[in-house]
């Protein structure tokens, strides 16, 4: 209960520190490079990957049912609505959340942060807002471009077994996808992208002395934010059910 | 009315900090005069550093008071202490420059937040003269990394001089140097004071630093300010806790 009050009163910092003017622009599209353009490499193989290979494993089911032409509708719908966002964000947190925990945690421990504090520089907003802000943005591209390459990945998995034109496997997908499936995905992104930058901060700044406490602050980022991750997707299908949107 | 400049820069008043059971400073008082160099003097572990990081507003007191410019530091919002802050400078043991920095950055950092009007050219200027003060204006475009200790040191104290403060609190400067190093460093600090007519709280156990650079000693002894003199008067004394530290 300590642990989630720390983490609730650090997330509230965001909307009072972390937003207040002066902005640290630069800080903020280093971060947005570093979170977002450098990570695009390993989603896009693994959102490459998952696409293909659910495609092969969805394919010989579908051929049984007599079903094979909608291979497209399933795994277009699979990918845009639930697998794409939450395989990207926990790529994600695995490869940012443990970035930021080390990060912060070795800046924690040889007292840089302290040295911002003692020169009357707050570090929630030069370090903390910075970096939830990048991920918050970055999560959400990452996501629309994984999908669009994990399509893309289906689309060469039907053409192992069969043939299909690429305007034809993407009319199929598109057809199938309603603005309500696409928008709440994206949109719950935003909260994983929030979840992971806020988590790996807290534990970066909670880390306690010693390079131990820099290990342990990134293995338990990316376990609390892989959570985090799920927990947010568990209420966003909730959220959605009762919108109508599902 | 008396000038404010005539009245001590800092006095602190039954200052408490205690660490769960563990009571660190019991009821410490000190007042330092401005323009000179006062060096608490403390066995390690007897809370020196706690000491200078309740000034800094890193920890909070239990109880007890900090004035610094007749400014309570206990008092003082989040916003008021990162003011007072710019006019206070802290030299960390371990240096603590950002080592994702070139040397050139980590001294222009606090400028562009605290300056915001100023010109790149001024902000050039300030740092290259900041470098030039230590003797490493050739390390500008370096990493922290690519720096020996005695250099990180020497880069530490051009960033805490940049903002120009009227304090300066150094945490054992010249721990972990050699002698020749730990000179430079003394030296550099006398240098600096003198040119910028700073005030200064050194915490230190190496004795030579002591001599070198102190103006005032403070023996800091379960948790109090146990004696307090000159290093001459303190290095005559027949105390048995005071002359451990001098033998």
């Amino acid at each position: 209960m300590d642990e989630t009050g720390k983490v609730a009163s650090f997330t509230g910092r965001f909307f009072s520190v972390g937003i207040q003017p002066r902005y640290e622009n630069r800080e903020l599209l280093n971060q947005c490079y570093k979170i977002g353009y450098l990570s695009f490499p390993l989603v896009g193989l693994t959102s490459f990957i998952m696409g293909l290979v659910l495609t092969m494993q969805l394919r010989p089911s579908l051929v049984d049912y007599g079903v094979e032409s909608q291979l497209p509708v399933m795994v277009g719908l699979a990918i845009v609505r639930e697998i794409g966002p939450v395989i990207t964000a926990l790529i994600f947190a695995g490869k940012i959340g443990s970035s930021i925990g080390a990060e912060l945690g070795s800046m924690k421990v040889t007292e840089q942060i302290d040295a911002m504090t003692v020169s009357g520089i707050k570090p929630y907003k030069y370090l903390v807002a910075t970096r939830v802000l990048a991920t918050t943005l970055m999560l959400p591209l990452l996501t629309i471009l994984g999908d669009g390459i994990s399509l893309f990945g289906s689309y060469l998995g039907v053409n192992i077994r069969s043939v299909t034109s690429i305007d034809l496997f993407f009319l199929q997908v598109f057809k199938s996808l309603d603005f309500s499936d696409v928008l709440p995905a994206i949109i719950k992104t935003l909260f994983f992208g929030f979840a992971v930058g806020i988590v790996g901060c807290y534990k970066g700044f909670s880390s306690s002395k010693g390079t131990q406490g820099v290990g342990v602050s990134a293995n338990s980022a990316v376990v609390l934010s892989s959570v985090m991750i799920f927990v947010i997707d568990l209420l966003a299908v909730q959220i959605t059910e009762l919108m109508g949107l599902n | 009315m008396e000038p404010k400049n005539n009245k001590p820069i800092i006095v602190i008043k039954d200052l408490v900090k205690s660490f769960g059971d563990k009571v660190i400073l019991d009821g410490f008082n000190l007042t330092v005069e401005r323009g000179t160099n006062v060096v608490i003097l403390g066995k390690s572990g007897s809370g020196k550093s706690v000491l200078i990081k309740c000034i800094i507003g890193l920890l909070k007191p239990e109880s007890g008071s900090i004035f610094v410019n007749e400014d309570n530091i206990t008092a003082l919002s989040e916003d008021e202490l990162d003011e007072t802050r710019t006019k206070i400078g802290f030299l960390f043991q371990s240096n603590a420059l950002y080592d994702s920095m070139t040397i050139r950055e980590n001294l222009e950092f606090p400028l562009l937040r605290h300056w915001v009007d100023i010109t790149r050219e001024e902000v050039d200027r300030l740092v290259s003269e900041a470098l030039e003060n230590v003797d490493l204006l050739h390390t500008i475009d370096m990493m922290p990394s690519e720096l020996s200790g005695g250099m990180l040191k020497r880069v530490a104290l051009a960033r805490t001089m940049i903002l120009r403060p009227e304090i300066i609190l150094y945490d054992e400067p010249t721990t972990g140097l050699d002698p020749v190093t730990s000179r430079e460093i003394e030296n550099l600090i006398l240098k600096l004071q003198e040119k910028n007519h700073t005030s200064s709280i050194i915490i230190s156990h190496d004795m030579n630093c002591v001599k070198n650079t102190a103006d005032v000693v403070v023996l800091l002894l379960e948790g109090k300010s146990y004696a307090q003199g000159s290093f001459e008067e303190l290095a005559q004394s027949t105390d048995k806790n005071i002359k451990q530290f001098f033998d």
